[in-house]
């Protein structure tokens, strides 16, 4: 048998795996650029989250909107992007459905290269989203008193934890049977990490028996990184909480998917 | 002996293209496949042909290593589909049955995706994909999200995409499915230049037209098993070219019909529920003629009235009918083009 034409010649496994990553993250940003209407979904919630968590609790939590936004917006950044991980399970899943990636699974690429390039596409419409979470809380009069090195670091933080999040939503995606039945993972995983942290209303304010989880709840510590990275408060253990959850969400789901999809496809 | 095996062995891998043997699929307590059993030699066109769920498209999956066998073995360029799947898919080309092209990207963004995952250089990729589009006759629209494009240039899209690594066998899973006629006919010429240039191409179709047109031998496969294997033309002179029909008076009669029918001709006849037909192809090298006067006189002799007893000339249709019982599906007539087909989906 003689060998095809060669495309070109081969580098080294982990090389190629990450260029066909790149190449298919590539595609999910072209997506983007050629569809605005993806970049109003994309801004559609981190707005509405924003504006509506702001004004609904603002007063009722803390008797003034302007010290809420404070508060909550590093919160609602965390939360929108844990949202937008719907977005890699409901987009990943139709993905699994359709021509384009019978086509890529019929390429000589690595197997996992589809599912790490449709995670690193997600993450660069997360920060998309977590541009416009802060975008529309300056206008609303959110002041970051850190400076940038610090504002950077709880983006950096925010983004690492979407990142693994994203992988346990691909892990859902690949799952379920279809894009509808993505409800149970919203319930099961999304709804009690945002709800059920600290991000809306001070664990204080809360009831004992809910205090237990929202301590431990990523989120919650996320969420406090956050704000005090951005307020120049004290972190105390909250930045190394919120990086052992993500490395801990990130070991145990990206293989697991990687190895699920392996099987599937 | 052992020897001996070997080289036809070799032999066997280097003579055909592809090779399945007792393929079987099953699907929870479906059986998609039945033990598949083709061979496509090298720069050929083979065709794949049954009605709608016969097991063709997971034929196809298969062997473009999209799906694991659960029995039997395949080789594409004599690498075993289930061992060395990273092997076969350096060698194929596959397009779907379902468009696989982004609709969101232009037709440019869609093969430079695909050249780039295969290890194109950047430049290297510019330039086949400029190549193909041109090929294609897609260079005007190449800036255009696919969105835009009619059914038929998504298709020559999709074929061009499957094309960049120069794949050695070419996997087409109805092709022009959905196509107006002339779209249609530049699929074709497109499939004849390919196969011109050594590429094999196995396509599957309902059409027997297509068939007939494009490939050098076919398999007719019917709830996931072979029906009928030879060339078009083969085919068809195997059911003779005449039809014999016999419309019984009494329709309660049709099973006595079909049982003098199936002696004479010493073929299963068909029957057509609707209206009561039994119709069956006369064999090539049997007179139509005999077999028409044998049924007719055992139907006098057993006192079975028909309404209606003749010989005609069957078509590709017939052919068809007769292998998997089936009526095949009729081309999309021309003004309907199934271009809203595709759009609306």
């Amino acid at each position: 048998m003689t060998a095809p034409e060669p495309a070109a010649r081969r580098p080294a496994a982990p090389v190629r795996v990450a260029r066909e990553g790149l190449t298919l993250a590539w595609r999910s940003i072209l997506k983007i650029r050629h569809s605005p209407d993806q970049l109003l979904d994309l801004s559609l919630m981190p707005i509405t989250f924003v504006v509506l968590f702001t004004f609904l609790f603002g007063n009722a939590v803390s008797g003034d909107w302007h010290a809420y936004l404070q508060f909550v917006l590093p919160g609602v950044a965390v939360q929108a992007l844990v949202f937008a991980s719907m977005n890699t399970a409901i987009g990943f899943n139709s993905d699994l459905r359709s021509g384009v990636f019978d086509r890529l699974r019929s390429l000589p690429i690595s197997r996992a290269a589809p599912l790490i390039g449709r995670v690193l596409g997600d993450v660069v419409r997360n920060v998309v989203s977590l541009a416009m979470v802060f975008a529309v809380g300056a206008v609303l009069g959110f002041r970051a008193h850190a400076g940038l090195l610090a504002i950077l670091a709880a983006c950096g933080l925010i983004l690492a934890f979407s990142l693994s999040m994203c992988w346990m939503a691909a892990l859902a995606g690949l799952l379920a049977r279809s894009p509808e039945s993505m409800g149970g993972f919203v319930f099961i995983t999304v709804v009690p990490l945002t709800f059920g942290s600290n991000v809306f209303v001070p664990t204080e304010k809360l009831p004992g028996w809910l205090q237990a989880w929202v301590k431990i709840n990523p989120v919650s510590r996320l969420s406090e990184a956050a704000r005090a990275l951005m307020t120049r408060m004290p972190v105390g253990g909250s930045v190394r909480d919120s990086l052992l959850w993500t490395a801990a969400i990130l070991a145990v789901f990206a293989p697991l998917a990687i190895m699920v999809y392996r099987r599937k496809a | 002996m052992s020897a001996r095996a070997a080289t036809v062995g070799v032999m066997n891998s280097t003579t055909y293209a592809i090779r399945a043997e007792g393929l079987v699929k099953r699907y929870g307590s479906t059986t998609a496949l039945d033990g598949v059993d083709l061979a496509v030699r090298q720069g050929t066109v083979f065709g794949l042909l049954g009605p709608n769920g016969a097991g063709k498209t997971t034929v196809v999956r298969v062997l473009a290593t999209l799906l694991r066998p659960d029995g039997g073995t395949a080789h594409v360029g004599g690498f075993d589909v289930a061992r060395r799947p990273e092997k076969v898919r350096e060698l194929i080309g596959l397009t779907g049955q379902f468009s696989a092209v982004d609709e969101d990207l232009t037709g440019h963004e869609n093969l430079m995706i695909v050249a780039r995952l295969l290890g194109l250089s950047r430049p290297d990729a510019r330039g086949r994909v400029r190549e193909l589009l041109t090929r294609f006759g897609l260079a005007e629209a190449a800036r255009r999200t696919v969105k835009t494009y009619s059914g038929g240039m998504r298709r020559r899209l999709d074929l061009a995409a499957s094309l960049i690594g120069r794949p050695r066998m070419l996997f087409l899973d109805e092709p022009t499915t959905g196509l107006d006629p002339r779209a249609r006919g530049d699929v074709w010429d497109l499939v004849r230049d390919m196969v011109a240039g050594g590429t094999s191409v196995l396509l599957t179709t309902q059409y027997l037209e297509e068939a007939d047109r494009l490939a050098d031998e076919v398999v007719v496969i019917d709830h996931g098993r072979v029906v009928a294997t030879g060339t078009p033309d083969g085919l068809k002179a195997k059911v003779g070219g005449q039809t014999l029909d016999v419309r019984p008076a009494d329709r309660t009669a049709a099973g006595a019909v079909a049982a003098i029918v199936a002696e004479a001709a010493g073929t299963a006849p068909v029957r057509d529920g609707a209206d009561g037909v039994v119709s069956v192809p006369v064999e090539a090298g049997r007179s139509g003629t005999e077999v028409l006067t044998a049924v007719a006189r055992r139907l006098d002799a057993e006192g079975i009235a028909v309404n209606e007893l003749g010989l005609r000339l069957a078509g590709l249709d017939e052919t068809f009918l007769s292998l998997t019982g089936t009526p095949p599906v009729a081309p999309v007539p021309a003004g309907r083009g199934g271009e809203d087909d595709r759009k609306s989906r």
